[in-house]
């Protein structure tokens, strides 16, 4: 994990309040590591497209409050971004932003696909809409809906906060590079390497 | 309301601009017409049609006549009828004229055919033509002549169709299925 800082445990009195508070955050931190904190500070990236992008704004605002799940942040720039929010239909001619926007945030990141057009296309069955996002990028949770409710979109987050706290930055498959050692890019492209890994 | 009582009531509407059009093009079949076979009296809303290599011609005096003056148009589309009803040509172009001096409207209609359908641009009288006219093109494939741009507009570059023409499948020719995959290893 690369927490594994030694320290001595701590034995509290009943007097020492905030040293129990310090030593149950430390012992938090190394069990939980930073899945903790990344799961409670999701900052979105909205792509929002059309009608799905309201709903996604009344999330953010104040009646149902994305802040209270720590995922407020909406930021306007991949680089800053860690939760992809594809909010309405993407045309084709989107498609190449779509996937650069995706290209560009840094990794470990998540894709949430808000409602009927982004995850099959919906009622735009016709040769310059992509039928779901998903055929052409990778996509971690679906949410139904024509527009979903803000408190479907709610859940979508929370199933987020689930998968990051489940496996989120373990292993090197889904996410590389994702330990707390930094490791050089080249690396996550050598081809045997991810080839077995699917495996 | 038979074919006959129609042509009574277009005619009996007095529309300036399709009197001046009468009077400078005699040799020319404007076959006034309204857009709504319903409409009767002063609603009555009027479509004349014009040849393809007449059209600049008479677009250039509708705008410059002093008894036309339509400064504005409104808005510049195609209709395929191709499979229509009736319909001996394949594309009407369609150019919807205002008159804000005037206060009064005008609909021009020119019908050109395949394999080369083609009108000349009208971007040296209204300039707002230019968008409109790379639309028809993207859409329907009509070419403007003169046009100082005619490029693509909706669809994107390297689309070989022309998507709203009525032979053209709704769902495409596989063309938003082939396209590049990212998956979270090549990624």
């Amino acid at each position: 994990m690369g927490l594994e800082i030694s320290i001595p445990p701590y034995q509290a009195t009943k007097e020492e309040f905030l040293a129990t508070k310090l030593n149950y955050l430390v012992d938090l931190l190394r069990r939980k590591g930073v899945n903790w904190s990344r799961k409670n500070s999701l900052w979105p990236m909205p792509f929002a497209t059309a009608c799905c992008g309201i709903e996604l704004m009344a999330t953010g605002a104040s009646r149902y409050d994305i802040a209270r799940f720590g995922a407020e942040v909406m930021r306007f720039s991949p680089r800053q971004c860690d939760l992809m929010i594809v909010a309405g239909r993407v045309a084709i001619k989107m498609m190449p932003v779509l996937q650069r926007i995706y290209l560009q945030m840094a990794e470990p990141k998540w894709v949430i696909s808000m409602g009927a057009c982004a995850s099959t296309g919906g009622v735009f069955d016709t040769y310059a809409v992509v039928q779901g996002i998903d055929q052409f990028m990778p996509v971690d949770v679906y949410v139904p809906g024509c527009p979903p409710r803000p408190e479907t979109l709610l859940e979508g987050v929370m199933a987020i906060q689930r998968i990051v706290e489940a496996e989120g930055v373990q292993g090197p498959s889904r996410q590389r590079g994702l330990g707390l050692v930094v490791e050089p890019t080249v690396q996550v492209h050598v081809e045997t390497e991810s080839a077995n890994e699917r495996e | 309301m038979s074919k006959r009582s129609r042509r009574t009531s277009v005619n009996n509407i007095a529309h300036p601009a399709v009197e001046a059009l009468g009077a400078q093009f005699a040799g020319l079949d404007f076959a006034p017409a309204p857009l709504n076979p319903q409409t009767t009296g002063q609603d009555v809303q009027l479509c004349v049609r014009v040849p393809a290599d007449r059209l600049l011609d008479v677009l250039r005096f509708l705008y410059e006549d002093e008894r036309c003056r339509f400064e504005q148009l409104c808005d510049l589309t195609c209709v395929d009828y191709l499979n229509f009803p009736k319909a001996r040509d394949r594309y009407g172009v369609i150019y919807s004229l205002l008159s804000l001096s005037k206060e009064h409207r005008l609909w021009v209609r020119c019908f050109v055919n395949d394999p080369d359908p083609k009108v000349p641009s009208v971007v040296g009288i209204w300039k707002g033509a230019e968008w409109l006219e790379r639309e028809v093109w993207d859409m329907f494939g009509v070419r403007f002549d003169g046009h100082p741009d005619l490029r693509r507009i909706l669809t994107w570059e390297g689309f070989k169709a022309h998507p709203l023409r009525k032979d053209y499948p709704l769902r495409g020719r596989g063309e938003r299925e082939a396209f590049e995959r990212i998956t979270t290893e090549s990624a």
